[in-house]
């Protein structure tokens, strides 16, 4: 009988239990012989969700796979010094609006999170949902100046800068854009390279790879000999990804393998692609816990410096090292380290008052494990 | 901390500070300090008041009228109370359309004819234009106690149920407040818990009614206030088809959106199903379940858990702030 | 980071903008991203804009997987 996919529930069959049981029983099949436990790593926030989630990870181990949460976390990649630049110019008396997306707002800097900061009269922080919405700030309040705070990788990139085309398009001069655009391929590199970390294989962010297809991984393969696969996000996907991964190690063959076809394609998305190569330029970005690395961060072309927020406020982004002290963020966004394996983890650092963007982003490994490990309470 | 911010009114944890280490100091004395829904007055009597600054004024499901009526007279019922009187208090902001205060007052007189309570007493107030949004309303409500909630007496093996399908008004509110450029079908769920007063003399032990911080926040509160542990099953906790699409979208935890006509119920376990069954034949409440008990078998007490619809185990924490929408 | 939803296109404007349903929930996307797309298609909707088509005969592949698996495994 032909398998429908039912538009009541459209990923039913993703989710369901049974399938999540056989696809575990059959890599634990796969991993019987191997000899050796495996870490892999999930580079995307919302993989650790789903794997926390559905309670994934305990079995996973039991079959011998331990995953290592990775940096795809853009709210916790990106530094301090940008939410301090920003508090800083709400609270002086300019009257700007400032719309960014949920969790970034807050973020606990030395000057206290965007949430909590008492904007000066006239100025006003707020939420959005989509790039479009910040527009559509910027048009129903001419009289003031709209920052859009705009933070992804290559899943939201494109999304953004589009929004900053349309601005021109619809001649809306105080529109800015304070971009933390940050590249999922030059942080693998950077964690590769460092050989801090011990890692067996990947699993590749499927809607980045929506975007930018499946050659950008193929270096992880050629240079470094580590298997990988492009999965989505349903628990049966994450399940796929892996028993790939664990063939290509039985096999001994290191690729590139995409596990979610019915999305990504392996070209990725031309016309986004085209978009980012048309109004951005790479630059060497500072990512918090794993500093500068080589051509990670976009920004926007000279040609378009009338919309960059940088070059027409008065914000000052000044790189430093911002992370409270104790707190291993920066450690466990290169998955040297696990959530329970910083200090205050669960003691001084809980989402009511988190030491790091780690327990404050729901994509944060931190506040992951926090809020999905039953008796995280007791350390 | 030098001003107020936002975060102390959510409901959350600062809020909880802020009631902790000022309010209480200040003003607490036997009856505050107890800090229930309704404080139980000597001579059998619950009085309770509550604030309301919805915004905006009129959502899909109700308004600022029905709702001040409702959350009062809830907070009356899952304290054991039969509502009688209301006051009633308006602050209005200057400008506000005379027209736009009349839908108010009439939806005002139909909750309170529909819970069959008086106002007896109130009072306006306006202030100048820009310094009230639109209309701020408080209500206070006196009761008659019909029933003691007796949460000393909850033992493991009995049932906790909700009444019906949760997170409906917070998910109303957030979509009507932003421009999300997405539209549902779902409303508000406020409405009366009334109907649920019989309970207190059929085998209920504690209710509460789910409003900010949602149905994970009153789980976490009731496993705080017990001596067990307590295990609730995702797949039994009842949720619409068009809210779980839409907090999918949104990146949003239903167990943490708001209710403001729905109940959570602790029962004795001889009593569930029948309880159960009673709830479900009334359309208030037609999609009642049991979705957990409270149990010593696993976790450890002050622990809520949620064995989630993969078969992990999750601890479920109140609510620690305001609620946001989750993009990558 | 990748939070998207799969929804059915349910009606195209002009200006690249359209209007998607998931699970009886329409939310206004952008189609920019995307050109060539008709209504009755299925995209990825990631942050109002639609950054992939859905190929539903890969969808299926996968599902003929998991029968496939699941005759080999058996439910106890």
């Amino acid at each position: 009988m032909r398998p429908k996919t039912s538009s009541r529930d459209p990923l039913a069959h993703w989710r369901s239990a049974n399938t999540i049981k056989v696809l575990l029983k059959t890599i634990a099949e796969e991993t019987k012989n191997l000899g050796k436990p495996l870490r892999l790593m999930e580079i995307c926030g919302t993989h650790t969700m789903t794997l926390h989630r559905s309670g994934l990870k305990p079995w996973l181990q039991e079959a011998g796979i331990e995953m290592v949460s990775g940096p795809g976390c853009p709210v916790c990649i990106t530094p301090d010094f940008y939410h301090e630049a920003i508090i800083d110019l709400v609270t002086s008396g300019e009257n700007i609006l400032v719309a960014t997306f949920g969790d970034m707002t807050r973020v606990p800097t030395r000057k206290g999170s965007l949430q909590t900061t008492v904007p000066a009269s006239g100025s006003q922080i707020k939420i959005v949902y989509s790039p479009e919405e910040a527009l559509e700030l910027a048009r129903q309040n001419f009289d003031k100046r709209v920052i859009f705070f705009g933070a992804g990788f290559e899943t939201t990139i494109p999304s953004i800068v589009y929004t900053v085309k349309k601005a021109s398009q619809q001649n809306l001069e105080a529109f800015f854009l304070l971009a933390a655009l940050w590249l999922i391929p030059p942080a693998i590199e950077a964690i590769l390279s460092s050989g801090e970390v011990a890692i067996d294989g990947f699993i590749y962010p499927g809607h980045v790879s929506a975007v930018i297809g499946e050659r950008a991984y193929a270096f992880v393969a050629e240079k470094y000999h580590l298997p990988g696969a492009i999965a989505g996000f349903e628990p049966a996907d994450i399940l796929l990804g892996i028993m790939s991964v664990v063939r290509q190690i039985k096999q001994g063959k290191p690729r590139v393998a995409n596990e979610y076809r019915r999305v990504v394609k392996a070209e990725g998305n031309p016309q986004a692609l085209a978009l980012m190569a048309e109004m951005l330029e790479p630059f060497d970005a500072d990512w918090r816990g794993l500093g500068t690395i080589p051509a990670s961060g976009l920004r926007l072309k000279p040609e378009w410096a009338d919309f960059e927020a940088s070059k027409n406020l008065n914000l000052a982004l000044k790189p430093q090292k911002t992370l409270s002290s104790g707190c291993r963020c920066g450690e466990v966004l290169k998955g040297l380290v696990g959530p329970r394996d910083c200090p205050l983890f669960g003691q001084a650092c809980v989402p009511d008052s988190p030491r790091g963007p780690c327990m404050v982003s729901y994509e944060g490994a931190c506040l992951i494990e926090y809020k999905y490990s039953a008796g995280a309470k007791k350390k | 901390m030098k001003q107020v911010s936002l975060e102390m009114g959510s409901g959350g944890r600062l809020m909880r500070d802020f009631i902790k280490d000022q309010l209480l100091p200040a003003l607490g004395n036997q009856l505050l300090n107890e800090l229930h829904d309704s404080a139980i007055l000597p001579s059998g009597l619950a009085l309770t008041t509550d604030s309301y600054t919805v915004d905006p004024i009129f959502f899909p499901g109700g308004d600022i009228g029905t709702l001040c009526i409702n959350g009062t007279v809830n907070d009356l019922v899952v304290s054991g109370a039969q509502p009688e009187y209301l006051s009633l208090a308006l602050i209005i902001e200057e400008g506000l359309e005379i027209e736009v205060l009349e839908k108010i007052l009439l939806s005002i007189k139909k909750t309170t004819a529909k819970n069959r309570v008086g106002i007896v007493t109130g009072d306006t107030k306006v202030v100048p234009r820009g310094q009230a949004d639109k209309i701020y309303i408080n209500t206070a409500g006196l009761g008659r106690l019909q029933g003691r909630p007796q949460p000393d007496k909850i033992k493991a093996g009995d049932k906790i149920l909700v009444t019906g399908p949760v997170g409906e008004h917070g998910l109303a509110i957030m979509l009507a407040r932003n421009n999300f450029q997405m539209s549902s079908r779902i409303k508000s769920d406020c409405a009366p818990l009334l109907f649920l007063l019989p309970l207190w003399k059929k085998g209920s032990l504690w209710m509460r009614d789910i409003t900010r911080g949602g149905l994970a926040s009153v789980l976490a509160e009731l496993a705080e206030r017990i001596s067990y542990p307590l295990l609730v099953e995702e797949n039994k906790i009842p949720l619409s088809r068009a809210l779980r699409g839409a907090v999918e979208i949104l990146g949003i935890d239903p167990l943490y959106l708001a209710c403001e006509g729905r109940a959570l119920l602790v029962v004795k376990e001889t009593e569930a199903s029948q309880i159960l069954t009673w709830l479900k034949k009334n359309p208030a409440s037609r999609q009642a379940a049991i979705i957990g008990e409270v149990q010593d078998k696993i976790g450890k007490k002050g622990e809520a858990l949620l064995q989630t619809s993969s078969g992990g185990l999750r601890l479920l924490e109140p609510l620690t702030s305001e609620l946001l929408p989750r993009i990558c | 980071m990748c939070l998207a939803v799969p929804g059915k296109v349910i009606s195209l404007e002009k200006d690249g903008v359209g209007q998607v349903d998931y699970m009886g929930t329409t939310v206004v996307a952008n189609f920019s991203l995307l050109p060539g797309i008709k209504t009755g298609d299925w995209v990825i909707i990631h942050a109002g804009f639609a950054i992939s088509k859905l190929d539903r005969k890969e969808a299926r592949k996968t599902l003929k997987l998991f029968q496939e698996l699941e005759k080999l495994n058996p439910s106890e």
